[in-house]
């Protein structure tokens, strides 16, 4: 290599460094913060977080975002909430809007990945500016979400009922929590004398949770857990399960089984000669919609524990289905999840009015005590844990395709995501840290 | 004394050339970029790690592997769980464990509590892995569509494993809600800025290193394995260790987009790893080009790219469209954009213009 040719790369070299260096310092380049800074400083402030928010409220429209499976193995089951989501906008558009502003909806797939979840929950945050967003579906989606609601300090309404031990400051949980589900589930049983449960779920961490809450509440009340089978997602050979369950001496089944994999327990259940009037089996995850796809042979007069049955008789309900029958058509029945949803557009739409602002803290300091006169009946907002207040209703599946109340709470039951109020369920909440 | 052209200087310095293009252009971005666009991108560079060993394992070593996510998934999980235990603290479970009732946490946990640890093995545990692997099957002549049906099988059964053992593994929620990366806090956006520059430093040194393995003889090697494993056999060489160090290349390279997935993203749960996923990070190998050096990561990054804005113009449609576009790839280019490397001194060829050179010259005088 000749010293010409070598100082000529050098100078070359040289101004890309130069040009680097340039880059460099307007880049900025360094970590921030340590985890012990980020601590100390929401230690040192009020508790209200003070991350930028780039909510615009100063037109005449204001965001709100919407994160669904639109694709995916979800899909059939979120389609369904964002409908009933864009349903509860359009009404509260119709009449003038919330704070004199129309809302303006972003739309979301979540494609059935929690990743995805997250991801598009940060594009509704961060790039989208929306003041609140609603959805979510799997627990794990919600799991996935929450981090980033809580970093950006933005709003979530989840609609599911779920297995509890969860109470995030920025998320508001309008489907039921354990004790508006699963307890009133099982008190039924107990108040209808049976003893003896078995309990089949899928491998995930709804069935796995909720069997911890009904073995301890079995525990505390005189009740037997004669068998507990998990099985993997989307699974259909109940063949050995359901022999199990035949000479267990069960006398109920409590079944959070999800999807596909009912249609096999029931075909399967039917087979083997068990009859809902002597080995009922109550589920937690088959609604109207899913009553269709799993035959409605296969699932008369079997039990459902929820807190919105399409056939609950009250004008806001009748309201309700009149007008969603209308929108996506009259083959479409409502469910607990949609109506779920439903009712948290309004609720946010209540704390926002009561509040008289958008501002995140402004909407969770007025949050206590909204209440909403939803189909479910009247619901209202706990402060505290972010859940509501809900009526349980068990009910028992009609050959209309349709569920019928066969029993229902006294009143709303005040939400408890812990089961901290229940004195057998001490084991259940110790250890789990709660905010 | 002969002062060489901007042509010249490019051919001879190529790789030089482009590490410095590739240098301004990763400093470049923060510059230009939201700290969410840049959260994205950091995202694609992920798995864009992937793409690249996956080009050298599939272009260079015609090891189709239909499960790379294994590999992704096992860095990602060494990394998800160092985090874990480093925002909770010594003596203490996460929440999902202490909800099972486990009040300490496993073996395997506790090994990648130190950092040390934990940073060398989100390489080494799916190397080791992969070079296990590989012994096993390469060894028995398994190769081509076995190789992939065996390759997919894994990763299916690695995601129901994790779903099975959801007491230490946290099950389908997977692994959640982290606060900080080696103390640092990850909503501070000075600290996102510097796990892009790690995912982008980490990508650019991977492209040198398949660089140089393909114009070392080990490369030949890969390739004539490649092209002719019976050959190779009677001159003397091991076909299945070249397989396998090919092949534990591109596991350590998936493991390593897989642990900086997890602080880009926060969350690593078996749908990210399981077998759509994997053939996913295919897909941009596919559109980019298996053969040529950059086409895995150029075309990671615009599939990931249309991907979010498909998904975020069209949420009800942009699968058909995603569909379309592979369609259209397979049929017309199925060789991938690479395949338009020729078109440049093609068209020079017919306009009769003499001067030939790599197009990049142009950007260096710039």
């Amino acid at each position: 290599m000749t010293t010409s040719r070598a100082r000529k790369i050098g100078a070359r070299l040289g101004a890309a460094a130069c040009v680097l260096a340039a880059v460099l310092s307007t880049a900025g380049c360094g970590w921030g913060r340590t985890v012990a800074e980020k601590e100390a400083a929401d230690a040192a402030s009020d508790g209200s977080t003070n991350a930028a928010s780039c909510v615009d409220t100063s037109g005449d429209t204001i965001k709100v975002g919407f994160v669904n499976s639109l694709s995916g193995t979800m899909a059939i089951s979120e389609q369904t909430v964002s409908d009933s989501l864009h349903m509860a906008v359009d009404e509260i558009n119709a009449k003038g809007g919330v704070l004199g502003k129309k809302i303006q909806v972003v739309q979301q797939d979540g494609k059935s990945e929690p990743a995805v979840f997250a991801e598009k929950a940060k594009t509704l945050i961060e790039k989208e500016c929306v003041a609140a967003v609603f959805g979510g579906w799997t627990s794990s989606s919600r799991k996935a979400m929450l981090p980033v609601f809580e970093a950006d300090n933005a709003l979530l309404f989840y609609p599911l009922q779920y297995e509890g031990m969860e109470a995030s400051p920025n998320i508001f949980y309008s489907g039921a929590a354990p004790n508006q589900q699963i307890v009133p589930a099982l008190d039924y049983l107990k108040e209808k004398g049976y003893k003896k449960l078995f309990l089949v779920g899928s491998d995930y961490v709804f069935p796995q949770t909720a069997n911890r809450v009904v073995k301890a509440y079995a525990e505390g009340n005189g009740m037997q857990v004669v068998g507990e089978e998990y099985t993997p997602m989307g699974s259909t050979d109940f063949t050995t399960i359901v022999n199990k369950l035949k000479f267990s001496g069960a006398d109920a089944v409590v079944n959070t089984l999800n999807g596909d994999s009912n249609v096999a327990f029931f075909k399967e259940y039917k087979a083997s000669g068990l009859k809902a009037d002597t080995v009922p089996v109550i589920s937690m995850s088959i609604a109207e919609e899913e009553v269709s796809a799993i035959g409605v042979d296969n699932v008369k007069d079997q039990l459902t524990a929820w807190n919105y049955y399409q056939t609950l008789d009250n004008a806001q309900n009748k309201t309700f289905v009149k007008d969603f029958k209308a929108k996506y058509g009259q083959n479409r029945p409502t469910s607990d999840p949609m109506e779920s949803a439903y009712t948290s557009v309004y609720l946010w739409k209540g704390m926002v009015e009561k509040a008289k602002s958008f501002d995140v803290d402004a909407v969770k300091k007025a949050a206590d005590g909204v209440t909403f006169d939803a189909p479910e009946g009247r619901v209202k907002v706990d402060g505290e844990n972010h859940h509501i207040y809900k009526t349980s209703y068990i009910g028992k599946i009609g050959s209309d395709k349709l569920i019928h109340t066969v029993w229902k709470s006294d009143g709303p039951i005040k939400p408890d995501p812990y089961l901290k109020t229940y004195d057998w369920a001490k084991s259940l909440s110790a250890g789990v840290e709660s905010n | 004394m002969k002062h060489l052209t901007a042509n010249e200087f490019a051919t001879k310095y190529k790789p030089l050339v482009g590490a410095v293009i590739a240098i301004a252009l990763i400093f470049l971005a923060p510059a230009v970029m939201s700290v969410y666009s840049l959260g994205l991108l950091s995202k694609y560079l992920c798995y864009a790690m992937v793409a690249i060993g996956i080009g050298l394992a599939w272009g260079q070593g015609g090891m189709l592997t239909l499960g790379q996510g294994l590999f992704f998934g096992l860095g990602a999980y060494v990394m998800a769980i160092h985090m874990k235990l480093e925002d909770i603290g010594p003596n203490q479970v996460p929440d999902f464990m202490s909800q099972y009732g486990i009040t300490q946490v496993p073996g395997f946990w506790e090994l990648f509590r130190n950092p040390v640890i934990a940073v060398i093995g989100v390489a080494a545990v799916p190397g080791i892995v992969a070079a296990v692997l590989g012994l096993a099957v390469f060894g028995r002549g398994v190769r081509g569509a076995y190789f992939a049906i065996l390759s997919q099988a894994l990763v299916a059964a690695f995601a129901v494993l994790l779903i099975g053992q959801s007491k230490t593994t946290g099950g389908t929620n997977g692994l959640n809600d982290f606060k900080g990366f080696f103390g640092y806090d990850l909503t501070d956006p000075a600290n996102k800025r510097m796990i892009y520059y790690i995912c982008a430093f980490l990508t650019l040194a991977m492209v040198l290193i398949v660089y140089w393995i393909r114009r070392s003889f080990i490369g030949n090697l890969i390739i004539g394995v490649r092209d002719q494993e019976n050959r190779m056999k009677f001159l003397g060489y091991n076909p299945a260790s070249i397989k396998v160090f090919a092949f534990s290349v591109a596991a350590m390279f998936a493991g390593i987009g897989g642990a900086m997935f997890v602080p880009v993203v926060g969350i690593i749960s078996p749908s990210d790893i399981s077998v759509t996923p994997s053939i996913l990070m295919l897909a941009g190998v596919v559109i980019g080009g298996r053969t040529t050096l950059l086409g895995p990561l150029v075309g990671t990054l615009i599939i990931r790219f249309a991907e979010t804005q498909l998904s975020e113009a069209y949420p009800s449609a942009w699968t058909y469209l995603e569909g379309l576009i592979f369609i259209l790839v397979i049929a017309f280019v199925p060789m991938g954009l690479g395949q338009f490397k020729g078109v440049w001194p093609w068209i020079k060829e017919k306009l009769g213009i003499g001067v030939s050179g790599p197009v990049k010259a142009e950007a260096v005088k710039a």
